[in-house]
Formats: C-alpha cells, sequence, structure tokens
C-alpha cells in the first residue's frame, strides 16, 4: 500500500474553506507535504484561483450547475472517490450542520477515525496529529489522536485564522465527476433570521438568561449592543423552556468567540459557559453573588440588570464621546 | 429503532482539584439527553400513527439496565443491551458497527431515531456512520419530523437557513433537543415496564469482526480546562457608578469603542 500524503481540505462553506487553508498550511509544512483544496460548486472557477493565494498548493475543482447546492450524496462521492485514488494523510472538513455528517460518512466509507469539533490541531514532537476538543458538556478538553489513515478531523467556523492571501503559484486540476443520485430531497429552504446568522461573527454581544423578567425587555440589551455595534444573544432556558427566542449561545446552539460579552441574568451552566470561552473578555451582571457565571467572568456586576444595563449604557455614550 | 447511549451525567460530573483528572467513574450514569428526545419522538409518532413498535438499542461495556428499565417505563416495547467487557474502548466507529450488526439482526424497521450527539463525549458521529452502514438515507439535526405512509419529511435548522427534507422510509433521523419534551413516567408505567423484556446479547451473539471494532481514534489526555479569567468584582454606591467604572474598564481592556 502506497503511503497516505498531503493535507486536504473541504467546506461548502468558502470562509471556512479558507480558516482550514490557514491552519492547514501550517500543518502541511510542519509535514513537508502538499496542502490541497477540493472545491465543489457552481461558477466557482475564480474562487479556485484564490484558494491558492489562501495557502493551497493544488485544488481539486468540481465546477458544476448541478452542484450549486450542498447535496450530500454527490459531495459525499466526490470526496471518496477522491481520497481513495490519491490517499491523503489529513483531511479536514468544516464542522457544518451538513459538513458533520458528509465527515462521519467519508470516514465510515473509507474505515478510518474522525475526531470532531476540533478546537485546536497540532503536530506534536513525535510527529503525531492531536485534535483537541471540548467534551463532557464543557467540563474537560480532551486531545485525541489517530490510529487510522487518513486522519479525518472536522473544524468549527472561527476556530483558526485564515492567512492574508498573496500572490504563490499552485495548480487547479479541473474534474469532471458523475453525479450520485440524492438519497433525500430538500422540498423547502428559508433564511434564518438576520440576527441570529450573525452572533457567531458578532465582535460584542450583550446576552441575556432567566433573569430577564419579559421578552419585550430585550431593548435593555439591545441599547447596549447598539452603542457597542454588537448583537443580542439568549441562553438556552428562554429559547427552549419559555420559547421566547428559537436559538441561543451556548454549547449546543451558537458558540461565540466575540471581544465582549456580556451575560446579563445568565447563571453560567457548564454548557452556556463552554459556548462562550472564547470570548476574550466576559462581564458578568446577575443579582445573584453564588451565580457560577462570576467565576468564569472578568468582570463581575452584583447587581440587577434592568438598573445596571441602561446606567452602562449612559456610561459607555459619555465616555466613548 | 432508538439508539440510547448511557451517558455519564455531565452536570454532576466533579474534576480532581489537584491532578484536573475528571472523575468519569464515580459519575452517575443516565440516558443521554439527545437519545431521550428520539425516544420521547419514537413514542409520539407511535401514538400518531397507531400502530408500531418501539425497539431500543445500548451498546455498553458497563451495566445499563437501570437506564434500559428507564427507557421502557417512559414507553419502549423491547430494549436490546449489547454488553461486552471488550467495549470499553469502542469509538464511534465501532459503536456504529455493533448497532448496525444489531439492527440488522433484529430485523426489519420504518425509522431509526438517534440523538444527534451524546450528552458526555458530544461527538454527533453516530448517528451518521450508522446510517451509512446500513446504506439509508439520513436527515440530521431535525426539529420537527412528520411521517407519511412511507415517507417522512423533517425540519432542520443549518447555519443560515431552515430547510425541510423528505425522504422514502426506512431512514435514519438524528434529533436535537429543541424537537420536544421526553416525558416522565409515571409510577404506572415504571411498573408496567417491569414486564416488558430486555434482551441481553453479548459479542458472541452477533457476527461481529473483532478488528472492525478496534479503535480508530486514540484519547491521549483528559484535562478539566484552565479559566484564566480576571474574576474582578466591581462595586459602587449605586448603579451609575459601578456602570463608569465598568465602562472605563473595558474601554481600557480595548474591547469597546473604535
Amino acid at each position: 500500500m502506497s503511503e497516505n500524503k498531503g493535507v486536504w481540505v473541504f467546506s461548502e462553506k468558502y470562509d471556512l474553506t479558507l480558516e482550514m487553508l490557514g491552519k492547514g498550511r501550517e500543518i502541511a509544512d510542519k509535514l513537508q507535504t502538499e496542502l490541497v483544496a477540493v472545491l465543489v460548486g457552481s461558477n466557482v472557477q475564480e474562487k479556485a484561483n484564490e484558494l491558492i493565494k489562501y495557502g493551497a498548493d493544488k485544488v481539486y475543482l468540481i465546477d458544476n450547475p448541478a452542484l450549486e447546492r450542498f447535496q450530500a450524496e454527490a459531495h459525499l462521492s466526490i470526496l471518496h472517490n477522491l481520497a481513495a485514488s490519491h490517499k491523503p494523510d489529513i483531511l479536514l472538513i468544516g464542522s457544518t450542520k451538513n459538513g458533520k455528517p458528509l465527515a462521519a460518512r467519508l470516514a465510515t466509507l473509507l474505515e478510518t477515525g474522525c475526531i470532531p469539533d476540533c478546537a485546536r490541531l497540532n503536530v506534536d514532537e513525535k510527529g503525531r496529529l492531536i485534535g483537541e476538543r471540548i467534551t463532557y458538556g464543557g467540563n474537560a478538553v480532551a486531545k485525541i489522536a489517530f490510529r487510522s489513515k487518513p486522519k479525518i478531523a472536522t473544524i468549527p467556523a472561527r476556530a483558526f485564522e485564515k492567512l492574508e492571501p498573496q500572490e504563490r503559484s499552485g495548480e487547479v486540476i479541473k474534474l469532471d465527476v458523475k453525479i450520485e443520485e440524492p438519497k433525500t430531497e430538500v422540498v423547502e429552504t428559508k433564511p434564518l433570521e438576520i440576527s441570529s446568522v450573525n452572533i457567531e461573527e458578532a465582535e460584542v454581544i450583550v446576552s441575556c438568561g432567566r433573569g430577564l423578567e419579559r421578552k419585550e425587555d430585550k431593548t435593555f440589551l439591545e441599547e447596549l449592543a447598539k452603542i457597542l455595534g454588537g448583537q443580542v444573544g439568549n441562553s438556552r432556558p428562554l429559547a427552549e423552556d419559555r420559547k421566547w427566542f428559537t436559538e441561543w449561545v451556548g454549547l449546543s446552539g451558537h458558540k461565540v468567540k466575540p471581544k465582549l460579552y456580556v451575560a446579563c441574568g445568565i447563571s453560567g451552566v457548564i454548557q452556556h459557559v463552554a459556548g462562550i470561552r472564547d470570548a476574550k473578555i466576559i462581564v458578568a451582571i446577575n443579582n445573584d453573588p453564588e451565580a457560577p457565571i462570576f467565576e468564569v467572568a472578568d468582570y463581575g456586576v452584583v447587581g440587577n440588570l434592568y438598573e445596571i444595563l441602561p446606567a452602562l449604557t449612559e456610561a459607555l455614550k459619555k465616555q466613548l464621546q | 429503532m432508538v439508539c440510547l447511549k448511557q451517558a455519564v451525567d455531565v452536570s454532576q460530573l466533579k474534576v480532581d482539584p489537584k491532578t484536573s483528572q475528571l472523575l468519569t467513574a464515580s459519575a452517575p450514569k443516565k440516558i443521554s439527553d439527545f437519545d431521550k428526545n428520539a425516544l420521547e419522538e419514537a413514542i409520539r409518532i407511535k401514538e400518531k400513527i397507531g400502530e408500531a413498535e418501539i425497539y431500543t438499542v445500548t451498546v455498553s461495556s458497563e451495566d445499563a439496565k437501570a437506564v434500559l428499565r428507564e427507557a421502557l417505563a417512559i414507553g419502549a416495547d423491547k430494549a436490546y443491551f449489547v454488553n461486552d467487557q471488550s467495549f470499553q474502548d469502542l469509538d464511534t466507529s465501532g459503536t456504529a458497527y455493533i448497532l448496525a450488526e444489531v439492527i440488522k439482526k433484529i430485523g426489519e424497521f420504518y425509522l431509526v431515531l438517534c440523538g444527534e450527539a451524546s450528552l458526555d463525549s458530544f461527538s454527533g458521529l453516530v448517528g451518521s456512520r450508522l446510517a451509512e452502514l446500513l446504506n439509508l438515507p439520513q436527515i440530521n439535526s431535525v426539529k420537527k419530523i412528520f411521517v407519511e405512509a412511507n415517507a417522512v419529511t423533517a425540519e432542520r435548522t443549518l447555519e443560515d437557513a431552515y430547510e425541510t427534507v423528505k425522504t422514502k422510509m426506512p431512514a435514519l433521523i438524528t434529533v436535537t433537543r429543541e424537537i420536544n419534551q421526553p416525558r416522565i413516567p409515571s409510577l404506572m408505567m415504571i411498573m408496567k415496564a417491569s414486564k416488558k423484556e430486555i434482551v441481553t446479547w453479548t459479542l458472541a451473539d452477533l457476527n461481529i469482526q473483532k478488528e472492525k471494532i478496534e479503535p480508530k481514534i486514540k484519547v491521549v489526555e483528559v484535562l478539566a480546562p484552565k479559566t484564566e479569567r480576571k474574576k474582578i468584582l466591581i462595586t459602587g454606591e449605586n448603579a451609575d457608578e459601578i456602570a463608569e467604572k465598568l465602562a472605563k474598564a473595558l474601554i481600557q481592556e480595548g474591547v469597546v469603542g473604535r
């Protein structure tokens, strides 16, 4: 059997592909191997050239009008055929709602292991690829190695930084593929509300929990978010128990990494905390001095959010002028 | 078919403060939350269509009978428990393989329901791997299910869109916690469950190739994460004073303003 080599990246999300190229470049350089991107879509020739600028040595381009949207079976068969014939050493797949099942199925077809949702990925001193992921509901970080090839890891959005684009040489290889028949049919799609789409990208998030007495009181948070150019979020109980919102911040919802996270009336259960772990600064406002959120906050205020929030909004308005 | 994992109750997990090791062995176990949602959904589907049998399948190296009794009390008709010492190091690949062999042995079915991920390891790979092994169409991370004669329609939320997906049965669906609120069994249901059957199999009862349950990944280390937060409590005479101090601190941190 020939030896597996090369680091490959694939995501149906373009930004995530670029981020994985950033990490992939580092790993490929360390292992002295090539970095390959697989790009599937419709009318994406230009993007293929761009992937070279973002670090890829080679791009397998599958450009087909029928592949404008993600299609589980078609994407799976493309990746499976490519990986089976070219035998990559490492395959990074974007950990999206579609990408993760894709990675799991691909790993099954290739009879190999998969480490999901790697927040970190490094080659250790023994040359092993080690994926780090949050586990036990946010109680632990596990470091995991592979015992099979190719090594498949799924990578969440914004875990890694994309590189600055630069002029570099690389090869774009255009491939024609037979499109696999889908096993499922998407009968309807509708876009998510803008606010919930952007929360994972937000630089500032003002978020509320059970301490918020009425749904309408979210305006208190919106006022503060507005002057900081941020977004408003909420914890899971407001979505799941009170049914006020459909989305939430936390391990099972949106994992966020803003510069500033203001937790208002959020007790700070471990699942929520795991979703905000990557925030640069966490501020907690809670009237319960025993709330666990204070243990993971940089700045804590024991007090009534209905008094503190408007005062903070005013103070920031004044001081930022 | 509902796949149930006996998971560590992560809310009751303790950490050894000296070594940062997790005390998983002594932590209480329960049905993984998402899997309970899958079971609840199976019961709701059964209630809607009238006739159906619900079987649960659990693979574990530890004793999971108490957990399976709970599943039967909630409403499963029969529980399959595959228990073998050699399952200690199972990863998602081996787990899915055993589940597939168990389900093949049990026989025909309309739907396989799984939680989107497990409460403790939260990998979220087993459902998709299982569907692939059983060559079933799959719909993942589903928050609503409608079952028709031979088809199933499901709603899911992607990063930027809602999607309604349809497929023929048999199929495999993984569910999110949003899908329902699992019922709590009454005393009557618990009593009735004691008459239901738990079928226990070991590796020897299944058509298993040993090398296929060898783990393909290896956990090198599991440690509690270090939180390095400043934990500065801001106090003052009144809300305005506190707010002013906090605003100043945030500006100094460089996290607000342009």
